[in-house]
């Protein structure tokens, strides 16, 4: 069940970024990243993070994209002309663009059971008795949700970075409103 | 097991990503394109975290908040580009060119 749902959605994601990329109106390359992202929501699902899943929903398609929108209608861009780069760029993304996705396929071959083999030194290993990161990933979401399970690390190892974030998002706060005033 | 499929719709993704940075001279589009491939690796965490723990997920969490921050920021600077010179076409920014 969760093979076909995956390629749905893969192929959803794919033709809605490269329908991103390509449309001229910017009003409808944003609505196709909101598609993308909404996708990828699901998918997020589909892979057992539900609470990413939701955040991507509400944070990226919701909250970002429409600051994103509300940017493009204030500046009114009707009637500019298309902002597509000439032929050579065309060339050079296709080159890098395909360059790059032939590298990170290498990703695709990753798998736990060789890295288990490697990590441990052993002729045969099984992913699960060398990392404990699955096991303790269900064990944590039968105790505490889905939530709580995603609570207990943000709250405890990554407090620190955590805390960090608050000023981040502080820092950005003053630095949009600084920057987007018309005269200081 | 979904581990494999996903890393590779996450190059798929980001490379689409890179091309459209590479193909658009709108500032907003080149934006856009960037939060793609900041997804692209968000994906590529949420698929990891599967075999690893929660961690990845973790990340994630934090990708986010960045994001949310740098979108903040990059859209004010996209304004007052904007109001500097009417025009978010990336051909017009050449201050420091020599």
């Amino acid at each position: 069940m969760e093979l076909p749902v995956f390629y749905v959605l893969a192929a959803a994601i794919v033709v809605s970024a490269l329908l991103c990329i390509t449309r001229r109106n910017p009003i409808s390359a944003a609505m196709w990243l909101v598609a993308t992202m909404l996708a990828l929501g699901f998918l997020f699902v589909t892979l057992g993070a539900e609470f990413i899943g939701i955040i991507q929903v509400l944070v990226y398609a919701g909250a970002i994209m429409v600051l994103f929108l509300f940017v493009i209608m204030l500046l009114s861009l009707r009637g500019a002309p298309s902002d597509m780069r000439r032929w050579p760029a065309w060339v050079l993304a296709l080159a890098l663009a395909g360059t790059l996705t032939l590298q990170l396929l290498a990703l695709g071959r990753y798998s736990p059971e060789r890295l288990a083999i490697e990590y441990s030194g052993a002729p045969t290993a099984e992913p699960d008795s060398v990392f404990h990161g699955a096991a303790m990933l269900q064990s944590q979401v039968a105790s505490h949700g889905v939530v709580g399970a995603m609570a207990q690390p943000l709250f405890s190892t990554y407090l620190i970075p955590f805390e960090l974030t608050s000023i981040l998002l502080l820092a950005a706060i003053v630095g949009a409103v600084v920057l987007a005033k018309r005269r200081l | 097991m979904l581990l494999g499929p996903s890393l590779t719709l996450s190059a798929i993704l980001f490379a689409i990503g890179v091309a459209g940075v590479l193909i658009r001279r709108n500032v907003i589009v080149v934006f856009m394109c960037v939060e793609l491939m900041l997804n692209a690796v968000n994906l590529t965490f949420v698929a990891l975290s599967r075999a690893h723990g929660l961690d990845g997920q973790v990340f994630v969490f934090f990708v986010m908040t960045v994001a949310a921050a740098e979108a903040a920021v990059g859209l004010a600077i996209i304004l007052a580009m904007f109001r500097h010179d009417q025009s978010i076409d990336l051909r017009q920014v050449n201050l420091l060119k020599g």
